[in-house]
């Protein structure tokens, strides 16, 4: 949590490997990372981490299922299998029989639980999430971070989540705030 | 509303005549609703009673005898407690939390610890209801939406506040102390 501009996306893509920090290590499962080239970097992302942002995540010309399959089709999974486990996320999402929209045929609430899929289908062992629901509702957006949490709980996933809605961060055990650039002293 | 602790603020910086100390905190906390003057001198002798202030002296003007009063040890150390343990969240803090900021603001102290220590103490608060209106049936998730919408609504307002502490302490330092 922490004022618009305080640092906390940038905090984020320095955690997940998206952005290489000036200063300081970023390490994950007791190995640097912040040092890797972008290839591993990037392959680490596609394996370990998952994401989910506010909107406009979606492959807009594919399918709600294509897009769940999409992380798994990149890892090199076949095509069946890929779309057999994504289907398996849809009656959990509360959108069966949706699988063949696409993104512009749902409403943001449903476009964000197809995200949550798909950030966790590939099992990471952290998600990041960046306000997640910070362009729903409150009912739609309870449902995100219901799904999430609950979902991220089930495969023992931890979920690195930014939000500047206390309603929404009380969904995660412990907050961290960000003030101009720092973790806030007091952060516990 | 805290009148002790705000009372107890308002002595920290120097001695004053109950007379003073309702004008202050009418100025500083509650524009909106003025302290009864019997109110003031009520509250100082509850916490004169509690070794918290101490009568200092007593001067006659041209009218009543006015009694000023100082902080003792045993007050200081009230208000430092009060102003670094975390309210109780609960629906309908504001006075409090005002009262807390605009004292941390007159006494020099830092707003920002105060803040992260209710957010602190409010999401904890939050997590509980949180856990329970997952838990629950509907109408038990709604009476913690209740809980959980203002308390997050006191959140907001603490942002907020904190993210125009300075303006807020250029504004405060600047209100007339003179009698
Ligand atoms: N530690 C830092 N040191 C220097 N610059 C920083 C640091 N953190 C963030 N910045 C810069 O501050 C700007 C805003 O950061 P960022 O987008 O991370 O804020 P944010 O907290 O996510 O805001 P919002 O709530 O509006 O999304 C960016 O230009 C970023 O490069
Ligand atoms: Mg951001």
């Amino acid at each position: 949590m922490g004022p618009s501009g305080s640092g906390k996306s940038t905090l984020l893509h320095c955690l997940a490997g998206i952005l290489p920090p000036d200063g300081g290590s970023v390490t994950f499962d007791g190995a640097r990372i912040d040092d890797l080239g972008e290839g591993d970097r990037s392959r680490l992302r596609r394996t370990a981490f998952g994401f989910v942002f506010q909107f406009g995540q979606l492959v807009p010309e594919l399918s709600a299922l294509e897009n769940v399959s999409l992380p798994l089709l990149l890892n090199g999974v076949r095509r069946s299998v890929a779309e057999a486990a994504a289907a398996e996320w849809f009656p959990r999402l509360g959108l069966d029989g949706m699988e063949r929209r696409r993104p512009g045929e749902m409403s943001g609430g449903q476009s964000q639980r197809v995200a949550v899929a798909r950030a966790l289908v590939t099992e990471p062992s952290v998600v990041f999430a960046d306000e997640p629901t910070g362009a729903l509702d409150t009912i739609a957006g309870e449902q995100v971070m219901e799904l999430l949490t609950s979902a991220a709980a089930r495969q023992n996933a931890s979920v690195l989540l930014v939000t500047h809605e206390a309603r929404v961060a009380a969904f995660a055990q412990r907050e961290i705030v960000v003030r101009d650039g720092r973790v806030s002293g007091s952060a516990r | 509303m805290s009148v002790p602790h705000a009372l107890l603020g308002l002595l920290e910086r120097e001695p004053h005549h109950g007379y003073d100390l309702k004008r202050l905190f009418d100025a500083y906390f509650a524009p909106d609703r003025p302290l009864a003057y019997a109110q003031v001198y009520s509250t100082l002798a509850r916490m004169e009673g509690r070794g918290q202030v101490r009568l200092e002296g007593v001067e006659r003007v041209d009218g009543p005898d006015r009694r000023r009063f100082a902080i003792t040890t045993d007050g200081h150390l009230e208000l430092e407690r009060w102003l670094s343990e975390p309210l109780v969240p609960e629906p309908h803090l504001q006075a409090a939390l005002f009262t807390k900021v605009v004292l941390a603001i007159l006494s020099g102290r830092p707003v920002e610890p105060l803040v992260d220590a209710e957010r602190h103490a409010h999401l904890e608060r939050m997590r509980e209801l949180t856990a329970i209106r997952r838990a629950g049936a509907l109408q038990v998730a709604l009476l913690a939406d209740y809980c959980l919408f203002h308390l997050e609504a006191d959140l907001r307002w603490l942002d907020v506040t904190a993210a125009r502490v300075d303006e807020l302490r250029a504004q405060i330092l600047t209100v007339k102390e003179d009698r």
